[in-house]
Protein backbone atom coordinates (compact mmCIF):
# COMPACT_ATOMS: atom_id res chain seq x y z
CA UNK A 1 0.00 0.00 0.00
CA UNK A 2 2.99 2.33 0.04
CA UNK A 3 2.70 4.69 -2.87
CA UNK A 4 6.24 5.29 -4.07
CA UNK A 5 7.91 8.65 -3.54
CA UNK A 6 6.93 11.11 -6.28
CA UNK A 7 4.28 8.81 -7.71
CA UNK A 8 1.30 10.93 -6.78
CA UNK A 9 0.75 14.27 -8.54
CA UNK A 10 1.33 17.27 -6.26
CA UNK A 11 -2.40 18.06 -5.99
CA UNK A 12 -3.17 14.63 -4.55
CA UNK A 13 -0.18 14.73 -2.19
CA UNK A 14 -1.54 17.91 -0.64
CA UNK A 15 -5.13 16.64 -0.71
CA UNK A 16 -4.34 13.50 1.33
CA UNK A 17 -2.07 15.41 3.70
CA UNK A 18 -4.91 17.80 4.50
CA UNK A 19 -7.28 14.90 5.20
CA UNK A 20 -4.75 12.95 7.28
CA UNK A 21 -3.24 15.67 9.48
CA UNK A 22 -6.28 16.31 11.74
CA UNK A 23 -6.49 12.59 12.62
CA UNK A 24 -2.79 12.42 13.46
CA UNK A 25 -3.09 15.46 15.73
CA UNK A 26 -6.18 13.94 17.35
CA UNK A 27 -4.18 10.74 17.85
CA UNK A 28 -1.28 12.64 19.43
CA UNK A 29 -3.70 14.24 21.89
CA UNK A 30 -5.15 10.80 22.69
CA UNK A 31 -1.70 9.42 23.40
CA UNK A 32 -0.71 12.28 25.67
CA UNK A 33 -4.03 11.84 27.49
CA UNK A 34 -3.31 8.15 28.00
CA UNK A 35 0.13 9.02 29.40
CA UNK A 36 -1.37 11.54 31.82
CA UNK A 37 -4.54 9.82 32.93
CA UNK A 38 -4.03 6.10 32.43
CA UNK A 39 -0.29 5.39 32.75
CA UNK A 40 -1.10 1.69 33.37
CA UNK A 41 -2.07 1.54 29.67
CA UNK A 42 1.37 2.66 28.47
CA UNK A 43 2.83 -0.80 28.04
CA UNK A 44 -0.20 -2.11 26.16
CA UNK A 45 -0.13 0.97 23.93
CA UNK A 46 3.53 0.26 23.16
CA UNK A 47 2.60 -3.33 22.31
CA UNK A 48 -0.13 -2.12 19.94
CA UNK A 49 2.45 0.07 18.19
CA UNK A 50 4.98 -2.77 18.17
CA UNK A 51 2.43 -5.03 16.50
CA UNK A 52 2.23 -2.54 13.61
CA UNK A 53 6.04 -2.34 13.48
CA UNK A 54 6.44 -6.10 13.17
CA UNK A 55 3.58 -6.92 10.82
CA UNK A 56 4.17 -4.03 8.41
CA UNK A 57 7.83 -5.01 8.08
CA UNK A 58 7.01 -8.50 6.84
CA UNK A 59 6.86 -8.84 3.08
CA UNK A 60 4.93 -12.06 2.74
CA UNK A 61 4.50 -14.25 -0.33
CA UNK A 62 0.99 -14.60 -1.71
CA UNK A 63 -0.44 -17.25 -4.05
CA UNK A 64 -0.42 -14.63 -6.83
CA UNK A 65 3.39 -14.82 -6.98
CA UNK A 66 3.84 -11.34 -5.53
CA UNK A 67 4.66 -10.19 -2.05
CA UNK A 68 2.89 -7.67 0.09
CA UNK A 69 2.72 -6.84 3.75
CA UNK A 70 0.03 -6.95 6.40
CA UNK A 71 -0.75 -3.74 8.30
CA UNK A 72 -1.04 -4.86 11.94
CA UNK A 73 -3.34 -1.98 12.80
CA UNK A 74 -6.24 -4.03 14.22
CA UNK A 75 -4.98 -4.17 17.81
CA UNK A 76 -4.42 -0.43 18.13
CA UNK A 77 -7.76 0.24 16.44
CA UNK A 78 -9.90 -1.76 18.86
CA UNK A 79 -7.96 -0.81 22.01
CA UNK A 80 -7.29 2.87 21.36
CA UNK A 81 -9.41 3.88 18.38
CA UNK A 82 -8.60 4.89 14.81
CA UNK A 83 -7.07 8.31 15.65
CA UNK A 84 -4.43 6.83 17.96
CA UNK A 85 -3.79 4.19 15.31
CA UNK A 86 -3.24 7.00 12.80
CA UNK A 87 -0.45 8.39 14.97
CA UNK A 88 1.19 4.97 15.50
CA UNK A 89 1.00 4.20 11.76
CA UNK A 90 2.53 7.58 10.95
CA UNK A 91 5.58 6.70 13.06
CA UNK A 92 6.03 3.45 11.12
CA UNK A 93 5.43 5.08 7.73
CA UNK A 94 7.92 7.88 8.43
CA UNK A 95 10.51 5.27 9.45
CA UNK A 96 9.93 3.39 6.20
CA UNK A 97 9.84 6.52 4.02
CA UNK A 98 13.08 7.99 5.37
CA UNK A 99 15.19 4.91 6.05
CA UNK A 100 13.90 2.38 3.54
CA UNK A 101 12.74 4.57 0.63
CA UNK A 102 9.55 2.53 1.02
CA UNK A 103 6.64 4.89 0.47
CA UNK A 104 7.69 8.51 0.60
CA UNK A 105 7.43 11.90 2.20
CA UNK A 106 5.33 13.31 -0.65
CA UNK A 107 2.96 10.33 -0.49
CA UNK A 108 2.95 10.11 3.33
CA UNK A 109 -0.45 11.80 3.64
CA UNK A 110 -2.02 9.26 1.29
CA UNK A 111 -0.34 6.31 3.01
CA UNK A 112 -1.35 7.50 6.49
CA UNK A 113 -4.90 7.98 5.23
CA UNK A 114 -5.19 4.41 3.91
CA UNK A 115 -3.21 2.42 6.49
CA UNK A 116 -3.62 4.63 9.55
CA UNK A 117 -7.12 6.03 9.18
CA UNK A 118 -9.61 4.30 6.88
CA UNK A 119 -8.40 0.72 7.45
CA UNK A 120 -8.44 0.99 11.26
CA UNK A 121 -11.68 3.01 11.23
CA UNK A 122 -13.48 0.30 9.25
CA UNK A 123 -12.03 -2.31 11.63
CA UNK A 124 -13.12 -0.25 14.63
CA UNK A 125 -16.71 0.18 13.48
CA UNK A 126 -16.96 -3.47 12.43
CA UNK A 127 -15.78 -4.35 15.93
CA UNK A 128 -18.46 -2.17 17.52
CA UNK A 129 -21.10 -3.74 15.29
CA UNK A 130 -20.04 -7.35 15.90
CA UNK A 131 -19.80 -6.64 19.61
CA UNK A 132 -23.35 -5.37 19.74
CA UNK A 133 -24.41 -8.52 17.88
CA UNK A 134 -22.62 -10.56 20.58
CA UNK A 135 -20.58 -12.54 18.08
CA UNK A 136 -17.77 -14.63 19.60
CA UNK A 137 -14.74 -12.55 20.54
CA UNK A 138 -12.46 -14.66 18.34
CA UNK A 139 -14.64 -13.91 15.31
CA UNK A 140 -14.74 -10.22 16.21
CA UNK A 141 -10.98 -9.75 16.32
CA UNK A 142 -10.40 -11.92 13.25
CA UNK A 143 -12.83 -9.74 11.28
CA UNK A 144 -11.19 -6.55 12.57
CA UNK A 145 -7.72 -7.61 11.41
CA UNK A 146 -8.88 -8.85 8.01
CA UNK A 147 -11.01 -5.76 7.32
CA UNK A 148 -8.41 -3.22 8.49
CA UNK A 149 -5.86 -4.91 6.28
CA UNK A 150 -8.01 -5.25 3.16
CA UNK A 151 -9.62 -1.80 3.40
CA UNK A 152 -6.17 -0.21 3.53
CA UNK A 153 -5.45 -1.68 0.11
CA UNK A 154 -8.87 -0.75 -1.25
CA UNK A 155 -8.18 2.87 -0.30
CA UNK A 156 -4.70 2.78 -1.87
CA UNK A 157 -6.28 1.47 -5.08
CA UNK A 158 -8.83 4.29 -4.99
CA UNK A 159 -6.13 6.89 -4.36
CA UNK A 160 -4.16 5.66 -7.36
CA UNK A 161 -7.29 5.44 -9.53
CA UNK A 162 -8.25 9.04 -8.70
CA UNK A 163 -4.77 10.23 -9.61
CA UNK A 164 -4.48 8.05 -12.72
CA UNK A 165 -7.82 7.54 -14.46
CA UNK A 166 -7.53 5.09 -17.37
CA UNK A 167 -9.19 5.76 -20.72
CA UNK A 168 -12.38 4.24 -19.26
CA UNK A 169 -12.24 6.60 -16.29
CA UNK A 170 -11.50 6.30 -12.59
CA UNK A 171 -13.63 3.18 -12.27
CA UNK A 172 -11.59 1.27 -14.83
CA UNK A 173 -8.30 2.11 -13.21
CA UNK A 174 -9.72 1.41 -9.74
CA UNK A 175 -10.41 -2.14 -10.92
CA UNK A 176 -6.91 -2.43 -12.40
CA UNK A 177 -5.25 -1.35 -9.14
CA UNK A 178 -7.59 -3.51 -7.03
CA UNK A 179 -6.57 -6.43 -9.25
CA UNK A 180 -2.96 -5.92 -8.26
CA UNK A 181 -3.43 -5.18 -4.58
CA UNK A 182 -6.55 -6.92 -3.36
CA UNK A 183 -6.06 -10.37 -4.86
CA UNK A 184 -2.53 -10.59 -3.48
CA UNK A 185 -3.71 -9.24 -0.15
CA UNK A 186 -6.58 -11.64 0.56
CA UNK A 187 -4.47 -14.61 1.76
CA UNK A 188 -2.18 -12.24 3.66
CA UNK A 189 -5.14 -10.61 5.39
CA UNK A 190 -6.40 -14.04 6.44
CA UNK A 191 -2.95 -14.85 7.81
CA UNK A 192 -2.93 -11.56 9.67
CA UNK A 193 -6.39 -12.37 11.04
CA UNK A 194 -5.20 -15.71 12.42
CA UNK A 195 -2.05 -14.25 14.00
CA UNK A 196 -4.00 -11.38 15.50
CA UNK A 197 -6.68 -13.67 16.93
CA UNK A 198 -3.96 -15.69 18.65
CA UNK A 199 -2.20 -12.62 19.97
CA UNK A 200 -5.40 -11.04 21.18
CA UNK A 201 -6.43 -14.23 22.95
CA UNK A 202 -3.09 -14.25 24.75
CA UNK A 203 -3.38 -10.55 25.56
CA UNK A 204 -6.89 -10.77 26.96
CA UNK A 205 -5.83 -13.66 29.21
CA UNK A 206 -2.72 -11.94 30.50
CA UNK A 207 -4.17 -8.46 30.98
CA UNK A 208 -7.94 -8.92 31.26
CA UNK A 209 -8.47 -5.81 33.36
CA UNK A 210 -6.70 -3.43 31.00
CA UNK A 211 -8.58 -4.79 28.00
CA UNK A 212 -11.92 -4.53 29.81
CA UNK A 213 -11.07 -0.95 30.80
CA UNK A 214 -10.49 -0.03 27.15
CA UNK A 215 -13.70 -1.71 25.98
CA UNK A 216 -15.71 0.06 28.64
CA UNK A 217 -16.91 -3.18 30.21
CA UNK B 1 -13.33 -31.25 22.67
CA UNK B 2 -11.40 -28.59 24.48
CA UNK B 3 -7.92 -27.95 23.23
CA UNK B 4 -5.21 -26.41 25.31
CA UNK B 5 -4.35 -22.81 24.48
CA UNK B 6 -0.85 -23.61 23.38
CA UNK B 7 -2.15 -26.31 21.02
CA UNK B 8 -4.58 -23.84 19.48
CA UNK B 9 -1.86 -21.21 19.10
CA UNK B 10 0.52 -23.72 17.53
CA UNK B 11 -2.13 -24.90 15.07
CA UNK B 12 -2.92 -21.32 14.06
CA UNK B 13 0.72 -20.47 13.48
CA UNK B 14 1.25 -23.70 11.56
CA UNK B 15 -1.73 -22.86 9.34
CA UNK B 16 -0.32 -19.43 8.45
CA UNK B 17 3.12 -20.88 7.72
CA UNK B 18 1.45 -23.51 5.50
CA UNK B 19 -0.24 -20.70 3.54
CA UNK B 20 3.11 -19.07 2.80
CA UNK B 21 4.74 -22.36 1.87
CA UNK B 22 1.84 -23.07 -0.48
CA UNK B 23 2.24 -19.61 -2.06
CA UNK B 24 5.88 -20.38 -2.82
CA UNK B 25 5.26 -23.95 -3.98
CA UNK B 26 2.50 -23.13 -6.49
CA UNK B 27 4.60 -20.36 -8.05
CA UNK B 28 7.97 -21.97 -8.73
CA UNK B 29 8.96 -19.35 -11.31
CA UNK B 30 7.46 -16.22 -9.79
CA UNK B 31 9.74 -13.33 -8.92
CA UNK B 32 7.70 -12.42 -5.81
CA UNK B 33 8.08 -8.74 -6.50
CA UNK B 34 6.34 -6.35 -4.15
CA UNK B 35 2.92 -5.08 -5.21
CA UNK B 36 4.09 -1.55 -4.38
CA UNK B 37 6.75 -1.84 -7.09
CA UNK B 38 4.37 -3.52 -9.54
CA UNK B 39 2.07 -0.52 -9.32
CA UNK B 40 4.77 1.84 -10.56
CA UNK B 41 4.83 0.11 -13.94
CA UNK B 42 1.03 0.12 -14.12
CA UNK B 43 0.97 3.86 -13.47
CA UNK B 44 3.35 4.33 -16.38
CA UNK B 45 1.20 2.11 -18.58
CA UNK B 46 -2.02 3.99 -17.82
CA UNK B 47 -0.29 7.32 -17.93
CA UNK B 48 2.61 7.09 -20.37
CA UNK B 49 5.07 9.87 -19.88
CA UNK B 50 4.45 10.21 -16.15
CA UNK B 51 7.68 10.34 -14.32
CA UNK B 52 8.24 10.63 -10.63
CA UNK B 53 8.58 14.29 -9.70
CA UNK B 54 10.28 13.72 -6.39
CA UNK B 55 13.08 11.26 -5.72
CA UNK B 56 13.63 9.71 -2.31
CA UNK B 57 16.00 11.85 -0.26
CA UNK B 58 18.02 8.77 0.50
CA UNK B 59 17.67 5.27 -0.86
CA UNK B 60 19.44 2.33 0.79
CA UNK B 61 21.16 -0.32 -1.31
CA UNK B 62 19.17 -3.61 -1.33
CA UNK B 63 21.33 -5.27 1.33
CA UNK B 64 21.08 -2.27 3.62
CA UNK B 65 17.32 -2.11 3.02
CA UNK B 66 17.08 -5.73 4.16
CA UNK B 67 19.00 -4.80 7.30
CA UNK B 68 16.71 -1.87 8.03
CA UNK B 69 13.56 -3.94 7.49
CA UNK B 70 14.99 -6.42 9.99
CA UNK B 71 15.66 -3.54 12.40
CA UNK B 72 12.03 -2.46 12.08
CA UNK B 73 10.80 -5.97 12.85
CA UNK B 74 13.32 -6.29 15.70
CA UNK B 75 12.12 -3.11 17.40
CA UNK B 76 8.55 -4.39 17.35
CA UNK B 77 9.51 -7.91 18.39
CA UNK B 78 11.62 -6.54 21.25
CA UNK B 79 8.67 -4.62 22.71
CA UNK B 80 6.33 -7.60 22.36
CA UNK B 81 8.93 -9.94 23.86
CA UNK B 82 9.46 -7.53 26.74
CA UNK B 83 5.73 -7.50 27.39
CA UNK B 84 5.36 -11.29 27.26
CA UNK B 85 8.31 -11.77 29.63
CA UNK B 86 7.05 -9.06 31.94
CA UNK B 87 3.60 -10.64 32.21
CA UNK B 88 5.04 -14.10 32.72
CA UNK B 89 7.32 -13.00 35.55
CA UNK B 90 4.54 -10.97 37.11
CA UNK B 91 2.06 -13.85 37.24
CA UNK B 92 4.80 -16.15 38.55
CA UNK B 93 5.66 -13.71 41.33
CA UNK B 94 1.98 -13.43 42.14
CA UNK B 95 1.65 -17.20 42.47
CA UNK B 96 4.68 -17.46 44.75
CA UNK B 97 3.28 -14.78 46.99
CA UNK B 98 -0.05 -16.58 47.42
Amino acid sequence: MHISEGFLPLFWCIFWYILAIPFVIWGARNVSKIYRERPEQKLTLAVAGAFIFVLSSLKLPSVTGSTSHPTGTGLAAILYGPATTALLSTIVLVFQALLLAHGGITTLGADVFSMGIVGPAVGYFAFKLLRSLRVRIGVQVFAVAVLSDLMTYVVTSLQLALAYPATGGVQESFIIFLGVFLVTQIPLAIAEGILFTIFFDYLSKSRPKLIAQQFGD
Amino acid sequence: MKMKNTTKYALGILLTVAMFVLAVVVNPNAAFGGTDDLVRSIIQRINPGYSSWFAPIWEPKPEIATLLFAVQAAIGAFVIGYFVGYMRAKSKAQKEKD
